[in-house]
């Protein structure tokens, strides 16, 4: 072998070896993330820090039941809201989007896809917050809707664009009419694709911060009125870690991993539910010679 | 379930029960793709439609349920007639059209999240109005029909998705009957079985002529020439011949037509 | 062009009367229809839902609008008051009612570029590697820990970054740091912990998954054709990827890079968390920084006179659109490769 050739096997060799070790470190900053949230926050998971609310600043003990509760509420009216004009949006997209709307609203989409979540928030506080003249819950949830809508409207596009066109022609061959199509045939086939983009979806806004900064404000107290501000695991875990007290830091680390926990279950029920669904039909026999 | 009723006489061939196309032109925005064709369909008989690829016999076929339309840009110039009436009038509506038309497709395309019962009663259902013991009645009925009635009777809350190919085809078979068509339109529909499954399929095509109008898309003369009664020869969107079967294969009028038939081009 | 007389019906069946004969002199194309007879009968139930749908399809472009309208209109006092000074003056002070925010955009641009430096051979290792050296076995699960990344929440990073980086920081990298490059500009001035450097890195491994994810499928969308081409003239693996393949999806893969700075650029709970949060422009990383979506989030509920929070909405409409420049380049770039697929919109 010429020295050139082995230098270059050498190189390659190296090469190979470096991106592995960068895989490596990307995968190591995971870990280490991981690793730390369960080594601080675990040993303060206990039963009364689960049902208890805050204690004053200072004292010792004290829960996040109202930040849980909160997010449920915050998190589930926001889905209430985002999901049916998010999903419906990528409805319209795939089923009539060719033309000059369609082309908008993709647009557009992309756009707020990639607007900083805080913008949505002062968005959210002009025109929610200031003319209610009060925070509230109900202000953070469509915050949190906002984000979700076009996250939610390009994955179902993707995912019902997917659906084979002869099943489409098949049920219109049938007599189907064009909306009938439309939800009964193309929508429920791509269903699992559709329910796994929202529960990305919804995990990605259970983790928000910064719109909520603004909105629902947070609450030190227990509160399940959506006109009122109200505290989430995001809110909790921010004025904890920022704050003076090293017990509030120990909750702080404790309440990530509840939020961690949250975030990873639901992430990992989106990919179960593609799994075991995976109807695609199997390949016809080999085609005749002809 | 009740035990299947005595199969009805075969009807006499009724003249009002025929398709027929007068100066049918499908069109692609302004280029034209079938040019001015005139067929007659008798009742009770199988059409084969035979050419080379590209050469229109397919979107032919589906102007006859008006499937055209659904593509980009597609439109017709003509008239269909289905008993008479011409379905391309402003006022038909094509959704409706499409239950008295039923049309199988090349590629089996069961619906992936239906049971093989739900499968065959989806174009009843559409119609809706239906008690649960006419749809039983209505679903053994179609699938007796397409053959699969022994196959599928202990498995009809199963997946479609489970059965064979050729299963599939017959499935959509007997899915496309159950509304009670009056015409069967057939784009290839066995171009992906294997040849067992081909064969069951070219025999219900003779079972089945003895109720429906039967139109079948082929690219293989040889099925064309054991199941039709009368083949249309298509070339680059003309209808070059149109006759009974055994005349145009044995003694065609036209020289494109033999030239196709006896494989000098293809 | 041809018609033919028809068959007549076979016995016993009356014979119907044939076609009517052609027009000798019939036109070769038909003149186009108008409108009404293309259209599909559209019954009721059609109607309703394609209404239904983009009734919900607008709301996307009324809301931009209403994004838009609104940060406009309550960024304009500030942007009348203080014009072009606003982008390049460094004083901020409310209670003198003087707004600058040359600091603000000076930390933005700083820590995002920094965290790409620090990302961009991270990420793209992630995504080679991926795609073309791990064994099968190994592709999913990495990719499935890789994007584990992007769904950990980032007040968690903040978290994370106040307790461990900055103290680790400030322990095993920055003196050594310090004892080699403390002499330039760059690393100069005491460390108390938040810092730009603090910000950048905790942006970095923020960013990774997404520039990943994206050049991932920028490097799938790559034909194999490509790679088979460069082997089969006897190039090395890696060669093969690095001149072929990478190559093939550089427009891609600039793309998904700058996607990733898009991403940075808008960051707000992590980056507020560990920079510092100081009006200040300095070259040293190893100081407090401010970046704008930081200061919205700090600033904004203390805004007390009108001036303040008009100053911060200009804030907000500079930094939306910034990102919205930047994201639409990014976009670009990514769809020349794949083509106006939805890569990347689940990467986001």
């Amino acid at each position: 072998m010429t020295a050139r050739r082995l230098r270059r096997r050498v190189v390659s060799t190296l090469m190979t070896g470096l991106v592995g070790v960068l895989s490596f470190l990307a995968v190591l900053a995971l870990v280490l993330i991981l690793g730390n949230l369960i080594a601080k926050g675990a040993s303060s998971l206990d039963w009364s820090f689960f049902t208890r609310n805050p204690v004053p600043a200072g004292e010792a003990g004290g829960g996040i039941a109202n930040a849980i509760v909160g997010t449920v509420i915050v998190v589930g009216l926001a889905a209430l809201i985002g999901l049916p004009v998010g999903i419906g949006t990528g409805l319209y997209l795939a089923e009539y989007g060719s033309g000059r709307l369609g082309w908008i609203v993709r647009f557009v989409a992309d756009v707020l896809n990639g607007t900083p979540s805080i913008v949505v928030g002062i968005f959210a506080w002009t025109w929610l917050v200031k003319p209610m003249g009060h925070f509230s819950a109900f202000a953070g949830s469509v915050a949190l809707a906002v984000l979700m809508i076009p996250m939610l409207a390009r994955t179902t596009e993707e995912m019902v664009r997917l659906v084979p066109h002869s099943l489409r022609e098949a049920a219109l061959a049938l007599g189907y009419p064009r909306w009938r199509t439309s939800l009964r045939v193309v929508a429920r086939t791509a269903l699992a694709g559709i329910v796994t983009g929202s529960l990305v979806g919804i995990a990605r806004i259970a983790g928000e911060t910064a719109p909520l900064l603004f909105t629902a404000l947070g609450n030190l107290n227990f509160s399940t009125s959506v006109t009122q501000p109200m505290q989430t695991l995001s809110l909790q875990i921010y004025t904890y870690a920022t704050g003076p007290f090293a017990e509030w830091h120990r909750l702080a680390w404790a309440a990530a991993l509840v939020l961690m926990g949250l975030v990873l279950l639901l992430s990992l029920t989106a990919r179960w539910a593609v799994r075991s669904r995976h109807g695609a039909p199997p390949a016809p026999p080999a085609p005749p010679a002809r | 379930m009740a035990p299947p009723p005595p199969p009805p006489p075969p009807p006499l061939a009724d003249a009002r029960l025929r398709l027929e196309t007068v100066r049918l032109t499908a069109l692609y925005g302004r280029r034209a793709v079938v040019k001015d064709v005139s067929i007659l369909f008798p009742a009770h008989t199988v059409t084969a439609l035979i050419g080379p690829s590209g050469c229109g016999k397919t979107t032919f076929l589906r102007c006859l349920n008006r499937m055209h339309e659904l593509s980009e840009g597609g439109w017709v110039t003509g008239r269909v007639l289905l008993d008479g009436e011409d379905i391309y009038e402003p006022g038909v509506d094509p959704v409706r059209l499409r239950r008295r038309i039923g049309m199988v497709f090349q590629r089996p395309t069961p619906f992936p999240t239906m049971s093989v019962y739900d499968n065959v009663a989806a174009g009843l259902r559409v119609n809706g109005g239906r008690s649960r013991g006419d749809l039983d009645a209505a679903v053994e009925r179609a699938l007796r029909q397409a053959a699969l009635w022994d196959e599928v009777r202990d498995r009809l809350r199963h997946s479609a998705l489970g059965l064979s190919g050729g299963q599939q085809q017959r499935l959509c078979i007997a899915r496309a009957l159950a509304p009670e068509p009056e015409v069967l339109l057939l784009d290839e529909p066995t171009a992906s079985l294997d040849p067992s499954g081909t064969q069951r399929i070219e025999e219900l095509c003779h079972e089945l002529k003895t109720r429906y109008t039967i139109v079948i898309v082929t690219h293989n003369l040889q099925q064309a020439a054991r199941v039709s009664d009368y083949t249309a020869f298509f070339y680059l969107g003309d209808l070059i011949e149109v006759g009974r079967t055994d005349a145009v294969f044995t003694k065609p009028g036209k020289e494109q037509t033999e030239a196709y038939i006896t494989g000098r081009f293809g | 062009m041809t018609t033919l007389p028809v068959e007549p019906l076979p016995a016993p069946a009356p014979a119907p009367a044939p076609a009517p004969a052609p027009d000798a002199a019939s036109p070769t194309l038909p003149a186009p229809q108008p409108r009404w007879r293309i259209l599909r009968g559209l019954n009721a139930g059609d109607r309703l839902y394609r209404a239904a749908l983009t009734a919900l399809a607008l709301a996307l472009p009324l809301l931009l609008l209403a994004l838009l309208a609104e940060l406009v209109a309550s960024a304009w006092p500030a942007i009348t008051r203080f014009g072009g000074r606003f982008l390049w003056t460094s004083v901020w002070d409310p209670v003198a009612g003087v707004f600058g925010a040359a600091p603000m955009i000076f930390g933005t641009l700083a820590s995002s570029l920094l965290a790409l430096v620090i990302a961009v051979p991270l990420a793209l290792g992630v995504a080679i590697y991926l795609t073309e050296f791990a064994p099968k076995w190994l592709r999913q699960p990495v990719a499935f820990l890789v994007e584990l990344l992007a769904a950990i929440p980032s007040v968690v990073y903040g978290l994370w970054g106040i307790f461990v980086l900055i103290p680790f920081l400030r322990t095993y990298v920055v003196p050594p740091l310090r004892a080699v490059v403390g002499w330039t500009p760059f690393f100069d001035g005491v460390f108390y912990g938040n810092s730009l450097l603090a910000g950048a890195m905790i942006l970095a491994i923020m960013i990774v998954p997404y520039i990943a994810a994206v050049s991932r499928e920028v490097l799938l969308a790559v034909p194999s054709s490509q790679r088979e081409a460069a082997v089969g003239m006897g190039a090395t693996r890696w060669e093969a990827v690095w001149t072929a393949v990478v190559p093939y999806g550089r427009a891609g893969l600039i793309g998904a890079v700058i996607l990733g700075l898009g991403r940075a650029l808008g960051e707000t709970m992590a980056v507020t968390m560990v920079i510092g949060n100081r009006h200040d422009i300095g070259l040293s990383v190893l100081q407090p920084a401010y970046t704008m979506a930081a200061a919205l989030a700090n600033e904004f509920s203390e805004a007390t006179t009108d001036l303040y929070l008009s100053a911060l909405f200009e804030v907000g409409l500079i930094l939306f659109v910034i990102t919205v420049v930047v994201n639409a380049c990014a976009r670009l770039l990514i769809w020349r490769v794949a083509r106006g697929t939805a890569v990347g919109s689940r990467a986001l």
